[in-house]
Formats: C-alpha cells, structure tokens, sequence
C-alpha cells in the first residue's frame, strides 16, 4: 500500500475520534500512572460507565509527564477543551463520570487544565501551568494525548512520514540532514549522530546492523522507558530511517526485562507495523526491506555499554571489549553496527519528518535540539520533562519542578546517574548544555536529574554509586574490579564513623587511577561522583572525619533523643520501637538507650505531630 | 527431558545467540534455572556446560535455587535511596525475617533488590510480582504484608500466620 493512503486512512480515522459525537476518555497506564492506581481508576470508569450504560471511548494514553499528578483522567466532551483530572481515586472516576460526563459540571477545583480549542471558566490552559510552560514538547509530543497501542494514531500525527520522505532520499542526503540538524547521541557522551553513521556506512561489509539501545539502567532515569511505553512507534520510525541510511537489512532493540509494558508495547507495535507494511520486505514498495527484533535484557548495567550490549545479544556475558575497533567498523559478529539511544532515534524521526531546520531552531550553538529528563528526587513536582537545551538548571529545579519539597534548602543536583556528578547550587543557573555540565565535572547523561536537599548526605550519595558501579562492574579489567572496590571500602569507613585523615586525598589519588586505567565508559566514569561530591562538598567529608553527618544520614555517626520538655509519655514509640531501646512510664517522659537503638527512625516518624519531641542529632 | 523444556528448546534455533533468550523463557517456566535443564541446553545450543553457567550466574535475572511464589523487588535507584528505600528494605527483612537474596521458609516471597524499577517519581518503590507500591514508608510496608497475610488466612492458605512473617501491625 502506498504510504498516502496508508495515512489518510489513519487520519480519518483520528478526526473521527476528535469530532465523536460521544464523550472520549483518556486514563494515562503507563507504569508510572499504574502504581499510582491507573488501573483501579480504568476499572471504575468502565463499570461506571457501563452502569449508567454510557456511549463514550475509554482510551489508554502513555504518561504525559506529570507523575506527581498519577493517576490522571482527560475527558473531552464534543466541542469542548479536553480537561484534565489529577490524583484521580476509583471514587472520584465515579464521580467525574456523574458530574462531567452525563452532567454539565466540568468541576474546575478539581482540574489540572484543558487542551485543544476553547476554554472553561476556571480552568487554565494546560500548557500555561509553571510545570509545562518552559518545557518545549517533541520526543514526547503524543505521550499521554494518542493510544501507543493504536498506529493509526501515530500515523495521523505525522508518524511515519519520516521513512517515507527518507526513502526518497540518498543516504548521503539523510546524513546532510543529521548534520544541520546538530543531532548529538542522547545515551550520554554527545557524539554527533551523523557521524556514527557516516562511519558505518564507509565501513566494508554486505552485512550491516542497526541497534537501539533501551537498556537504560541508570538509577534514577526512566525517560525511555516513558517513551517506549507512552510512543513506541517514534522510536521504531527512527530505527527504520536508520537501517536504511546505513544499509542494514537487520535492527535489534536491546530493552532492558524490567521493563515489562515496554517490552509489549513494542510487541504489539511491531506487529501493526508488518501489517501495513512498514516492515519486512520492500517497505512501502521502495525495494527497502528490514526486520526488528526485540531482545530482553537479562539484568546487567555494563550492558547500556555498546560493546557489552552487543556481546550479550551474541549470548555471551555482557562484558565490554576495548575500542577501536569502533563497532561501526566492527560491531555485532564483527559486522559494522550503528548503536543508538531511544531518543536519539526518535529525535532522527522527528528531524525527517520536520526538516533539520525545525530542529536546530531549539537549543544552544553546540547542543541542539530538546532533551528530555526525569526530573526526581526532593522536588514537590517529580515527573518526566523535555526542555530545549541551554535551559538554566534553576529554571528546571525551581520553575517545573516547583522548587524543593516541604521548603527545604536546595543542597545539589546529580546528573548522569553513577557516570555523572553532583552539581551545587552555586551552578544553579549554568545552562544545561553538552559542554557546561561536562566542565562542572559531570556529564548530560541519558536523562536522569535526582534534587537533594539539605537532608541528603552528600558522602552517602557518592557512597551509594560507587557500591552501584562496584556492585556492577564486569570484573573484567583491574582497574575497575579492584580499583571501586578501594573506593568503596575508603566510603564505607568514613561513612561509619572510622575516617581517618588523608582518606579524602587516598580517594582523588584511585579517582585518577580507575579514570585513567578502566576498559569501558563505567569504569571511566565510575568515580565522578566522589570527585564532584569531593569537589563541592569537601567540607561534608571532613565533617564525617570529625564524627558527625551534617544531613544526619549515615547511622554510624547519628543518634535518636527525646526531649523531655516536649514528650508527654504517650507511649505510642515506646510501643513502636522494634529493639525495646525506649523506656519510660505512661505520662512521663521517655528516654532512648543508645546502646540498644538501631537508628530505624521509627519513633521520629510515629511521635505525633502535636508533640515533636523525638529529634535526630549529630555531634 | 522435560516436556516444557522440550518446547522451548524447539522454539529456537541451536546457537549461541539463542542461549539468553532460552534461558529466560526456562527461568519463567520452571521459577528457577534447574541444573539438568542447563546441560540440556548446553547439548541443545552447542555451547560448553561452563560456558552456558557462565552467561546464566553473570546476569542478575538468572537464579539457580527455586524463587517464591512472590518475588519482591525493592528499588534501590537514586531518588528511592534519597527519600529512604534503605529504611523500606530494613523493614521488609525485619517484617518477613529474611534477607535479601533469601525465601521466606513458608516459599510465600524471596527478597531481592534491583537497580531501579524505573518509577522515580513515586519513589521509594517496590514490586511484588508485576504490582509496582509507590511512595512506601516503614509503615506502609507493614500494612501491605499484614494486607496479603489476611488474603491468605482468607483463602485457607496453610502458610498464613507462619513463622518468619512477624507480627504485622503494632
């Protein structure tokens, strides 16, 4: 079928649904909104619907970013905004169907904002809200607006005509494109896109292969599984374009298992795409044939490195081999391989389908484009954003996020997971671009951005990557295997109360050591974050030498007590505390036996708020 | 050989690329990598016995002793670690009586941490089996283990109200 057809059909399709006569409902499941109750709330809606015996379309759309919203309900009556509903309950699904759907009553305190044209009284423009206004949405344009599971969808919104127009055009032509587009690799270090490319397609062989690598196994970053979830097809158009720009007949997709949903999203979207002949032989009846297949990854993080992830797709153990030779000139059994990330690949299908101009209008002189990140941690709005890059990290930290939460002081924010590093708040307002964060001694990374606050210890952040990477590492080479291990043992003493002095520099001295001698990017990277933790945060060491966590974390150096002017002997600690550390009589007040405490915390969290009177000290 | 086993080595091609994928599919068959249907697999694939434990006890997925029949996953990625997964993990082990990487002796749950489930921002989390719980504290930990030992008493379960579950709620 001739690719026109194929989208005039969709798009019949879509307006049809935009013009339904009846009311539509979209309820976000992707994983987030589902351990949130998403799933309760689908239930609620229909049997509410099917009670009142309703006609109206009942949608699954992927997450649209806000998850401090989950779950959230969109309803659009006909010729009306769409309105958005956050925190929904089952309960309040029941009652949204009776007051929304069969009444007149969009109720306005309980809306997030509306889409599409017109406006409600009372209710702001969804895109207006300080969460969504400095973000600029692309890569996750159809994210909680289309069903992922429905191509047509896809198809009606532009998807797909970046193949078409691609396979219109020479690979050279596509490479041209790439390079105006300024397109750097979103898994991390920035390459150019282009370039990879380039380099495959230069490289000998009949054979060639085209990878995306979904293994993202970052603590703390969960952007692509949000788009694998909530826009499958924008990544397989990017593989597609790929495959035929470097002259793969094969693409694999390297998704990591724990990522159940977007392991069957992909599932089902590569089925619809051989339906309509979007793959497999003579794609669009251009000559261009190409198959994808999907392989799960078995829990290992050395596997997001490009050369593991190609050893463990070969079934061997996922440990990585000295470069060159680059896997463009040799790669998955020893033909040349492109590797690319999830957003990097839907990015390529955006700039094809929009031209490199539309893209490059985003972004800083050297990082253009929009980057998307997952914005966690102690921020009082976490949630899955895009911004164009060159944004000010305060503008993330602070405008969307909302700032710090329950006011607390900002005190660092990580970038890059376990390859990165912690910036201060004095970087507040760099811009987030390739080169700044690479100079403040960490990198982009895929995506993950983690807030601390005053109350994060900032020796047991960079404690708890390093027993990440160290738990991590392959073993292959020395370096890493044993250099992490030093590190680690170095961290856990001085966050245990047994530092001694000299253990910082001992630390910057195996820093350089690992850096310089490791195989592969995890044993390169592995010590940023003491380094940067080391950089910015030095007093923090010294304070855990002198015995004492500031942010009162490390449980070596930190102590329970109650204060007797403030404890009325209620008991309820007392009763609560799992070691029997805690005596005192009914109406007086209770002591705490040092000597017995494990340090849980319990009796802080279940002291009632009116009293208050179990502190955390270090001293 | 194991009519299972049979089926899945059949679904596939005997080569080494085949070797995670039948893997994981056994695992998911029989909750664990029995040591007769990794020869098997070693006979079938072609690979060498020690190279086939070799990719199996490299990858954290694989197990070679029988899981629960729930298994928990605690995150423990950064912004669960920042807002307190280690405190989540202490009181599971101190609730359940085991620690991580163990069953419970009942076989009701085996304790397991991994990297990051990838819910950041309903964080700390856990799994049980496929269900994702948001936004745990120590508390809340108790009552979703005092919830799932009440289902069980429900349904006539032998192992509810074994030892090693602790006393729920104080």
């Amino acid at each position: 079928m001739r690719f026109e057809e194929i989208q005039q059909r969709a798009r019949k399709e879509w307006e049809a649904l935009q013009r339904s006569d009846s009311p539509v409902i979209l309820v976000g499941t992707a994983t987030c909104g589902r351990s949130a109750g998403a799933l309760a709330v689908l239930d609620a809606l229909r049997e509410e619907l099917c009670r009142r015996d309703i006609a109206a379309r009942l949608i699954e759309v992927g997450c649209v970013g806000m998850c401090y919203a989950e779950p959230i309900v969109t309803v659009r009556k006909p010729g009306r905004p769409a309105v958005w509903y956050g925190h929904v309950t089952p309960e309040a699904a029941s009652r949204l169907v009776a007051e929304y759907v069969v009444g007149e009553n969009p109720m306005p305190e309980e809306a997030l904002g509306t889409t599409g044209e017109g406006r409600i009284e009372g209710i702001p423009n969804l895109f207006d809200l300080p969460v969504l206004k400095p973000q600029v949405r692309r890569v996750l344009r159809n994210c909680g607006f289309t069903d992922p599971t429905n191509v047509d969808h896809y198809l009606a919104n532009g998807g797909y005509s970046g193949i078409a127009r691609a396979l219109s055009m020479t690979p050279a032509q596509i490479i041209e494109e790439l390079k105006r587009s300024g397109l750097r690799g979103r898994g991390g270090a920035g390459f150019p896109a282009w370039r990879k490319w380039q380099f495959c397609i230069e490289a000998k062989g009949d054979t060639k292969y085209a990878i995306c690598n979904a293994d993202e196994g970052d603590p703390g970053a969960f952007m692509n599984r949000s788009l694998l979830e909530g826009d499958p097809h924008s990544v397989l158009e990017g593989l597609l374009i790929d495959g035929y720009t470097i002259g793969a007949k094969k693409g694999y997709i390297y998704c990591r298992a724990e990522y159940p949903l977007a392991l069957e999203r992909l599932d089902i979207a590569l089925r619809q795409m051989r339906e309509y002949g979007l793959l497999g032989e003579n794609i669009l009846g251009s000559g261009f044939s190409f198959d994808i297949e999907v392989k799960e990854g078995a829990g290992a993080f050395v596997c997001g490195e490009e050369t593991a992830l190609m050893a463990s797709i070969e079934g061997r153990r996922g440990m990585p081999r000295p470069r060159p030779p680059f896997p463009a000139v040799s790669g998955l059994w020893g033909k040349p391989t492109v590797i690319n990330n999830v957003e990097t690949l839907a990015s390529v299908a955006l700039i094809l389908q929009n031209g490199a101009d539309w893209y490059a209008e985003c972004g800083t002189e050297k990082s253009k484009g929009t980057k998307t990140f997952s914005l966690v941690g102690k921020v009082k709005r976490p949630g899955l954003i895009e911004v164009p890059l060159g944004i000010k990290l305060r503008e993330i930290v602070y405008d969307i996020g909302g700032g710090i939460l329950n006011d607390r002081e900002f005190k660092a924010v990580q970038t890059g997971g376990p390859s990165g590093g912690c910036l201060p708040a004095a970087m507040l307002d760099s811009p987030v671009d390739y080169e700044a964060l690479a100079a403040a001694g960490s990198i982009m990374g895929s995506g993950g951005m983690v807030v601390m606050d005053e109350d994060t210890c900032m020796v047991d952040v960079a404690r708890y990557f390093l027993d990440f990477v160290q738990k991590e590492s392959c073993g292959e080479c020395v370096p890493c295997r044993l250099g992490t291990k030093q590190m680690i043992d170095v961290l856990n003493d001085i966050t245990q109360g047994r530092g001694r002095p000299g253990d910082v520099d001992l630390l910057l001295e195996l820093a350089q050591a690992v850096k310089k001698g490791a195989l592969c990017g995890l044993g390169q990277t592995a010590p940023n974050p003491v380094l940067t933790t080391i950089r910015y945060f030095r007093h923090e060491y010294e304070a855990h030498e002198a015995q004492r966590c500031p942010a009162r974390v490390c449980k070596a150096l930190i102590r329970y007590r109650i204060d007797p002017d403030k404890c009325r002997g209620c008991q309820i600690c007392l009763r609560n505390c799992p070691t029997g550390a805690i005596k005192g009589e009914k109406r007086e007040p209770h002591t705490i036996d040092p000597a017995l405490c494990s340090r849980c915390g319990v009796c802080m969290e279940v002291c009632p708020s009116r009293f208050k009177a179990v502190e955390c000290v270090s001293e | 050989m194991d009519e299972r086993l049979g089926a899945i080595l059949s679904s596939h091609r005997p080569e080494q690329a085949a070797l995670i994928p039948i893997l994981q599919k056994v695992q998911s068959a029989f909750g664990y990598l029995p040591e007769e249907a990794m020869l098997e697999i070693a006979r079938y694939t072609g690979v060498p016995e020690s190279r086939v434990y070799g990719v199996a006890s490299f990858y954290a997925q694989f197990r070679f002793t029988p899981m629960g029949r729930k298994r928990i996953m605690v995150c423990r990625g950064t912004a669960c670690h920042v807002r307190g997964s280690p405190r989540i993990l202490d009181e599971i082990k101190k609730v359940l009586g085991i620690d991580e990487g163990e069953t419970t002796p009942d076989g009701e749950y085996t304790l397991e941490t991994v990297a990051c489930i990838g819910c950041c921002a309903l964080s700390p989390t856990m799994m049980i089996n496929k269900e994702v719980y948001a936004k745990l504290t120590p508390a809340k930990v108790r009552q979703v283990f005092a919830g799932e030992a009440r289902e069980r008493e429900v349904r006539g379960d032998p192992a509810a109200g074994q030892e090693g579950m602790g006393s729920p709620t104080a």
